[in-house]
């Protein structure tokens, strides 16, 4: 099993994929309940795996295109088929994954193995019936968007329309049809003219994000095609002023953002920087309403933390269904979620070591003074190898996915 | 005199300026494109080319730039940064997050020659607040000063543009073909960039200059790029 680098549900939670770093996806699917197997409610298990991209070589650049699964988006489901979009660094794919469940038998051409039968054999013509076999699910390739984008795409948004979605790099949004591969459309590009100024410019924005508004859908008139879009072209416009006194080199660095999210509600937002979360009102631009620190403790160890890289690690976050509560991940395989009303903040950890089937998962507590308390773990035995940097959670339950490096873990609030 | 011998004992606070230049050449390291197989991810360059930037600016307010050069030997100045052993780490060591050994060849005035642990206190020391106006004096020293030595020169390679210093990407700019990505290898390490069909093998058949004495392999390989830059950019 290779590192997971993306994990998405579907819109009714019953899908859950996961993209990992070797190219492959693995959707797993909600078992319903049923009455031979009671308990069995609420499990996912594999239902299709396909490797979706493959490394490529940039012959011009001299340098490998990874084949690591970037994001993956469901597109809202009009029949019985799933169509999902999967990209990497460059290039978009659009799957189609289809169940079968029957198949053709009694050809007159071809025998039960699929051997041609030879002409003359055939005496009498029969029409071919459909009988019943093990399910099968197919994953096929239908559509495959590339070229598009000069920097590593981070962000895909399907429109409701079902027809356009926008992808988008650090710099550069193009919007793209379904059906037509061979073109896009550019629509916001924030590269400077000058590449010396890139250097001020991440300062001040940079795309992280793409989504297709909630609000208002498309609308048409003559032949114009109306959409909104929000864009998370962060800009200065939401900066918190930064504090002078706690300004270092690795100021900036630690305050650049790794992952925004809108609410549900589509009132706030909220964006995950490397040590806090922020929620900010969308009507309020000067400074968020709520600041939730992570892990506090690693302001101390940041010089040791940009030897290793782990600063530029980009943790992402996500909101529950009714935006009461939010999640991040962070080191050794903990994560955190935060309830917005009480405040309350519990830390979990996501390993087989603490996850035993059906069992609740004890709260762990890093220790931040000198006196370490029994059950607690220093900073310094804290594993920075074990990060939890995706994590999803179900659009309208309270069950949460949880990717740490190569496993995927599956929690579900325990309800009485 | 045993300098060495007497500070293992202590286990001092490297001083601040020491811990500067060790991120220093750190971020310069992390930059430097040839040690990737994959394009590096835009944020993360920026970033670190932006902490570049500001120590460069911190040092150069406080004057730390003028001294580390008038005191500098007649020795091209560039093997400063060269000879430093952090230059010479593959790039898997870097990815294990290796330990950096000693500094200590930075400047022979500099009493601590002891490898230097990194620590945290860097971050909290009291920070100069460069004012944003010191971006145009970064931008124009380009202009040939040679009391900041060639180091300066490469840095400033680092920030140069397509259009200023590369004759031949001025063509390159008017066609079709989208060239961001050269702009970032040429934002990024300058003339030090390299392709891997093109520019290190050209480079390796040039001779060596005989100015250095303590050279590994890996040091003498960069001190034929570093002579060719200088070359490069003086022409």
């Amino acid at each position: 099993a290779d590192i997971i680098s993306t994990v998405e549900f579907n819109y009714t939670g019953d899908l859950l994929a996961t993209g990992d770093k070797g190219g492959r996806v693995v959707i797993f699917q909600r078992e319903q309940e049923t009455k031979s197997r009671p308990l069995s409610r609420g499990e996912y298990n594999v239902y299709s795996t396909f490797q979706s991209h493959e490394p490529e070589f940039d012959y011009l650049k001299s340098l490998e295109i990874e084949e690591k699964i970037n994001k993956i988006r469901w597109l809202p489901q009009q029949n019985a088929a799933h169509f999902l979009l999967s990209t990497n660094d460059k290039t978009i794919k659009l799957w189609k994954i289809s169940e079968r469940d029957k198949r053709a038998e009694g050809y007159n051409l071809k025998d039960e193995d699929g051997r041609l039968r030879e002409p003359f054999r055939v005496t009498e013509l029969r029409v071919p019936t459909l009988k019943p076999m093990d399910l099968m699910v197919e994953a096929s390739p239908r559509r495959t968007f590339a070229n598009a984008h000069t920097y590593h795409i981070n962000s895909i948004s399907v429109n409701s329309d079902y027809a356009t979605y926008l992808s988008a790099d650090d710099l550069r949004i193009n919007l793209w049809h379904l059906e037509v591969t061979n073109r896009s459309f550019n629509i916001v590009d924030i590269k400077p003219a000058n590449m010396e100024e890139l250097t001020e410019l991440f300062k001040k924005k940079r795309i992280t994000d793409v989504k297709f508004s909630n609000t208002a859908n498309t609308g048409s008139h003559k032949s114009w095609r109306w959409f909104h879009v929000e864009l998370c072209v962060l800009s200065a416009v939401f900066e918190e002023p930064e504090d002078p006194s706690s300004r270092s080199f690795f100021s900036e660095i630690i305050s650049s953002i790794s992952d925004v999210k809108f609410s549900h509600s589509g009132r706030y937002m909220m964006t995950r920087d490397y040590l806090s979360v922020k929620v900010w009102d969308l009507n309020m631009e000067n400074r968020p309403v709520e600041t939730y620190q992570v892990h506090e403790y690693l302001r101390s160890k940041l010089c040791s933390l940009y030897e290793n890289d782990c600063i530029f690690d980009k943790f992402e976050c996500c909101w529950n269904g009714s935006d009461s509560t939010i999640m991040t991940g962070s080191y050794n395989n903990f994560f955190r979620t935060f309830e917005r009303n009480s405040r309350r903040d519990t830390t979990l950890e996501a390993s087989r070591e603490s996850s035993k089937p059906r069992a609740i998962l004890k709260p762990r507590k890093v220790c931040t003074s000198g006196k370490r308390k029994k059950d607690e773990i220093t900073v310094d035995s804290l594993d920075f190898n074990k990060k939890i940097l995706h994590t999803a959670w179900h659009p309208v339950e309270n069950i949460i996915a949880v990717a740490a490096t190569n496993n995927l873990y599956l929690f579900q609030e325990k309800v009485n | 005199e045993d300098i060495e011998g007497t500070l293992a004992g202590i286990k001092a606070i490297p001083s601040y300026n020491l811990q500067r230049q060790s991120l220093l050449d750190m971020s310069l390291v992390k930059l430097q494109l040839c040690h990737m197989l994959v394009e590096p991810n835009l944020c993360r360059s920026v970033l670190i080319a932006n902490t570049v930037r500001q120590i460069q600016e911190e040092m150069t307010q406080d004057g730390t730039w003028q001294m580390i050069n008038t005191q500098s030997t007649g020795q091209a100045s560039l093997d400063r940064l060269v000879s430093t052993d952090i230059l010479c780490r593959s790039s898997r060591d870097q990815a294990e997050g290796k330990h950096v050994p000693a500094y200590g060849t930075f400047n022979k005035d500099f009493e601590s020659d002891q490898a230097q642990d990194s620590s945290e206190t860097m971050s909290t020391a009291s920070s100069v607040q460069a004012p944003r106006n010191l971006q145009s004096n970064v931008w124009e020293m380009e202009n040939p000063q040679e009391n900041k030595g060639n180091f300066q020169k490469s840095l400033d390679q680092i920030f140069e543009t397509l259009e200023n210093k590369n004759p031949n990407s001025v063509e390159d700019l008017f066609s079709e073909v989208d060239n961001s990505y050269y702009d970032l290898d040429t934002m990024l390490t300058g003339m030090m960039s390299n392709t891997k069909m093109g520019h290190c093998d050209s480079l390796e058949t040039f001779s060596s200059p005989t100015n250095t004495p303590s050279n590994s392999n890996c040091k003498s390989d960069l001190n034929d790029l570093d002579h060719i830059v200088e070359i490069l950019v003086e022409s």
